[in-house]
């Protein structure tokens, strides 16, 4: 539980930021929460602590937004009921004005109407992210919803295009379907969910999401949010159509109906906003493309503007398993976090709230924490929220505490993660890796990684192993890999350069596993590089989700899984490079075949089918023999002295290969896969 | 060593049957399963002897097998035996052609492929090198001939083909050294020179025609356009054992110019195993000398600054063992070394137009302590 508002003069940016994300949240079911900004004067620590289920954003940007909407703002700000409200003593104008002048100006704003205008802050910045961000609320929410109802979760995902820039987005999911009352509540409402309260891995954290779009929908379009939720065979299908009052944070319910749908649970959900549609990177294409690989297990249909619909048939009938939700971490709570805890807690005594509200913290090691911050354990937390709540926040960062339990995680795995990027990207070599759990500021995280290399992606970096390559034309263009970046199964798609995945790649030495990795930047092979954050908590950098931060500990996860795997990639193209020189050889040879057939039949009277078919299985017996005289790193041991020149570069285009293509994964470690494309049918070089 | 030199030429069939012998020995090794392969004796430093009784280089014995299921030979090997027919055809039909005529006849596209059997003539000419010595046959046996270079005037008549021609009616251009200059196209009918001057280009050697200087001296006057190709060499060769005629040389004063006299007094390494009928032992070096400049009172504008490779080849050239022992030849070189500037023979010339042929040869020619052996 750590909805609160609080201010702290101690901000140090980074701390700040995690305030906002711990409070800002998810959607779904239940609990509220309305905004309330107090800003605490620039001087002691300390703060006022305003209580209720208030959330407020403190990134600079949200604080100057805050005061922006401040000023004109007109209505009287409602909060939901039960709220009390804090005192505010922040300075707004730049006119002279009297404490009492001030006050009169001084009043709530709702988060609704801070989103309002502020709707970049949720990722609606320009027309062709809002399409995006409305699509990945409305997908994140139904796979989130189908899983924690143990559904294996089938989608259908489809854009119209109803004017030049309009689009009318639907998504329909087999979910559990909404109950009647709570439609109006989830879509209608910003922070409204069942996602925030809780320490679990779930795609949506705070509860904005949706409603987010519903907004921007209604904004640009003037049209209501369109719901259909059903939640049974045996029950009637509920149609919403709703609106979000943004002064008051609630749903203004248009209308309310029920509805015959042939389908007989699940949830759909239909927007129309204005938007532009594009293809490429960072689009709602990539998006779907990208979701389907993190999600295996999941079947979409997606029906976008233009073009044939595609259909991402589920590679995998495995859910992820249930997740738990955790208590929070001593070490990954805030001073404010734990005066809030303090005040709300229903234990009597200080040791046993600290024992229950906390994991990690058994009755002795609380004992413990008291005695050493000098705290009668049988103290009431009231009094110590008060008072001793700062010696008591310093004894619990002191005290010896085991790492957070990491059953609230659910990562992939190696077997989905293989079987996304085999569903998802046409390659030859596929390898993938899960870390153990790990902590960051009290958090459970876990980092996986998948590889998949060649194919499709594009043909190899020239000069690897041949030198003087000269030929083929276009071989000298390498292509650079790509990062696709998922935080709790959801695609991150923006502000790459900003995120601790990207930065963890390109601080990878790939050169180590045999790929040029020039300037430092990002390495040149056909080579897609897949990470994942799994966490309760994913540290992003902004409310739109779009980056992760950067903490030393997350990084240092990343570049773990990318080694282990990159160690399994280097034993392939290893094998590759040593394939390709033997393609080449025997190429080579078979193709001066037929001069020196022909030269000698000039010579000498011969008969030259016999000489050809000779020659041709020397030729084979002899690149055959030469793959043990390679050395382990794949370097050429016989001395050549010109390259392979021409031509197929297919590596072994023949023979070879063949036998490659039996050789089981298995000999480039566990996880990995290998997939022989089918390969050129070979051209007859001697006639 | 092969023992052709004085051997009389084999008739064509023996050389054809030689050939066909390569495709045969291919043949035989795929069916065996073995990797076809050509032995060929090396044409490197390493494998040249110098013959010191005979003063001059030999081959040695060491070979090399080339290869076909060798990446770094197939191509040469296919090559080779490429060149083989192409000399076959020849032969069979009773022509010549040029080395360049033989690079274009065997130049194509390889089937299926856009690789050209020959990249260039670079490529070529060294191969038939190898097919020389690799059958040991002549280059004229194999009925292909060079590009000829080099000029001769002088007190000499020769029967070439047929037409008797008088070598001291060439007027201004002289008569070209044909590629090959053995007896049947190139026979000495009359012979009243005294010496052969044998000068390095083309310019200095129409100084000396214009100046008539074969009239004056009663000598035959020749160059090789800078390294003499084999049929100058052959010339000179047969000169001065069948006309019994003393070989003196007038190069440029730098390493080039060493190696030139060296080449035509004891044979090159690539061609070792043609010196024996090309190297002319005897052969004198009159000139230019490092001590020219002071012995002649020539001007610093002669002078030509002499870079890092001149100092490299001069250095590759003491170390030769051919240079061993011969103490004038180093103290020669060191003092071009020192001396840090070459000359060419035409530093001669701001002396006057006609300084060279009037006053500077006469003079060495008689002054024999000024010789370089």
């Amino acid at each position: 539980m750590a909805a609160d508002n609080l201010a702290r003069s101690r901000n140090r940016s980074d701390e700040a930021h995690q305030l906002t994300l711990t409070f800002a949240s998810s959607p779904d079911v239940r609990a509220a929460a309305s905004t309330q900004r107090s800003k605490s004067p620039p001087a002691p620590a300390a703060a006022a602590v305003a209580p209720a289920e208030a959330a407020a954003p403190s990134t600079k940007a949200s604080r100057r937004a805050a005061e922006r909407a401040l000023d004109d703002d007109s209505t009287e700000a409602t909060a939901p009921a039960g709220r009390k409200r804090s005192g505010r003593n922040g300075k707004s104008g730049a006119v002279p004005a009297t404490a009492e002048t001030m006050a009169k100006a001084q009043r709530e704003i709702s988060v609704s109407e801070f989103f309002a205008k502020n709707r970049h802050l949720l990722g609606f910045d320009n027309k062709r992210k809002a399409l995006l961000t409305t699509v990945k609320e409305a997908v994140d929410n139904s796979l989130d919803a189908c899983e924690e109802a143990g559904i294996l979760p089938d989608l259908e995902v489809s854009i119209a295009q109803v004017d030049e820039d309009r689009f009318r987005v639907r998504v329909r999911d087999n979910g559990p379907g909404i109950v009647k009352q709570q439609i109006p509540n989830v879509f209608g409402k910003l922070l409204y969910g069942s996602k925030f309260h809780r320490l679990k891995m779930s795609r949506g954290q705070q509860g904005i999401g949706i409603s987010a779009a519903g907004m921007y929908g209604l904004l640009t379009t003037g049209k209501s949010v369109r719901i259909t939720s059903r939640t049974g065979a045996r029950k009637e299908a509920h149609y919403y159509e709703i609106q979000i009052d943004t002064r008051k944070n609630q749903p203004t319910i248009v209308e309310d109906r029920t509805v015959d749908v042939d389908w007989p649970h699940g949830t759909e959900l239909e927007i129309e906003l204005v938007a532009s549609y594009n293809k490429g990177r960072q689009s709602v294409d990539e998006y779907v493309e990208l979701t389907a690989i993190a999600n295996p297990h999941a079947h979409i249909h997606y029906r976008p503007p233009t073009g044939d619909p595609v259909d991402f048939p589920r590679a995998s009938n495995e859910l992820p398993p249930p997740t738990h939700a955790i208590k929070p971490h001593p070490y990954g709570i805030e001073l404010g976090v734990l005066i809030k805890m303090l005040h709300d807690t229903k234990s009597h005594w200080l040791s046993g709230f600290l024992s229950s509200e906390f994991s990690r913290v058994s009755a002795r090691t609380g004992e413990e924490i008291c005695a050493r911050a000098k705290l009668n354990p049988r103290a009431h937390p009231r009094r110590i929220a008060r008072q001793e709540a700062e010696t008591l926040y310093k004894a619990l960062q002191a005290a010896k505490l085991m790492a957070p339990p990491t059953n609230c995680l659910a990562p992939m795995g190696p077997k989905q993660i293989l079987a996304g990027l085999l569903k998802g990207v046409q390659a030859e070599f596929y390898t993938a890796a899960t870390r153990d759990p790990a902590v960051y500021r009290g958090n459970p995280f876990q980092i996986e990684v998948g590889l998949a290399y060649g194919g499709d992606l594009g043909p190899e970096a020239a000069g690897e192993t041949d030198s003087g390559a000269n030929g083929s034309a276009g071989r000298s263009e390498s292509v650079s890999s790509r990062v696709i970046r998922f935080a709790n199964r959801v695609p991150l798609l923006y502000q790459q350069s900003a995120c601790c995945i990207f930065k963890s790649v390109i601080d990878t030495d790939w050169r180590r596993y045999g790929l040029s990795q020039p300037g430092g930047g990002l390495p040149q092979a056909p080579l897609l590089i897949m990470v994942h954050m799994a966490s309760v908590w994913v540290p992003f950098t902004s409310e739109s989700k779009e980056a992760i931060a950067d903490y030393d500990e997350i990084r240092k996860e990343i570049k773990l899984a990318l080694q282990e795997c990159g160690r399994k990639l280097q034993a392939y193209v290893n094998r590759r490079k040593r394939q390709k020189f033997e393609g080449e050889r025997r190429n080579i040879f078979e193709r001066y075949i037929g001069e020196v057939v022909t030269a000698c039949a000039a010579l000498k009277r011969v008969n030259q089918d016999d000489l050809r078919r000779n020659l041709l299985k020397l030729a084979q017996s002899v690149t055959a023999r030469a793959d043990e005289t390679l050395d382990e790193e794949g370097k050429v041991v016989a001395a050549g002295g010109k390259p392979a020149r021409g031509r197929s570069r297919k590596p072994g285009k023949r023979g070879a290969k063949s036998a490659e293509s039996l050789a089981p994964a298995s000999e480039y470690g566990e996880n990995t896969v290998v997939v022989e494309r089918q390969p050129a049918p070979p051209e007859s070089l001697l006639q | 060593m092969s023992k052709k030199a004085g051997a009389a030429r084999r008739d064509r069939k023996q050389i054809g049957e030689k050939l066909a012998g390569l495709a045969e020995s291919v043949v035989e090794a795929a069916r065996k399963r073995q990797d076809p392969t050509v032995r060929i004796p090396l044409r490197t430093l390493s494998n040249a002897r110098f013959n010191k009784a005979r003063r001059i280089i030999e081959m040695g014995d060491a070979k090399q097998d080339r290869r076909f299921f060798n990446l770094g030979m197939a191509k040469s090997f296919m090559q080779t035996l490429l060149v083989a027919s192409g000399c076959k055809v020849l032969i069979d039909e009773d022509k010549t052609a040029s080395i360049r005529q033989i690079y274009y006849r065997l130049k194509h596209t390889i089937a299926g492929t856009n690789e050209k059997t020959f990249n260039d003539q670079s490529e070529s000419d060294p191969i038939l090198e190898d097919l020389e010595v690799a059958i040991n046959a002549l280059r004229e046996e194999l009925h292909v001939f060079a590009d000829s270079r080099g000029s001769i005037a002088g007190n000499l008549t020769v029967v070439s083909k047929g037409d008797t021609i008088d070598l001291r009616r060439m007027g201004a251009g002289g008569m070209a050294i044909p590629s090959i200059v053995e007896p049947d196209v190139f026979e000495f009918r009359k012979c009243d020179a005294r010496f052969v001057l044998h000068v390095e280009k083309g310019t200095v050697w129409q100084r000396f025609n214009e100046d008539k200087f074969w009239k004056e001296h009663n000598c035959i006057l020749t160059h090789g356009g800078g390294q003499p190709p084999r049929g100058v060499r052959r010339l000179l060769h047969r000169m001065h054992n069948e006309l019994k005629l003393p070989l003196y040389c007038l190069l440029d004063n730098d390493p080039w110019g060493y190696y030139i006299y060296s080449v035509i007094k004891q044979g090159s390494i690539n061609l070792a195993f043609e010196s024996q009928r090309m190297a002319v032992p005897d052969a004198v070096f009159i000139g230019v000398r490092s001590g020219d400049f002071e012995e002649f009172g020539l001007t610093d504008d002669v002078k030509i600054d002499i870079d890092e490779k001149d100092i490299k080849r001069a250095k590759q050239i003491l170390n030769y063992p051919w240079f061993e022992g011969k103490k004038e030849w180093k103290k020669e070189i060191e003092l071009m070394l020192k001396h840090g500037f070459k000359m060419e023979v035409e530093s001669l010339l701001t002396k006057g137009i006609s300084f060279v042929t009037e006053t500077y040869v006469p003079q060495k020619l008689k002054d024999k302590k000024a010789w370089l052996d």
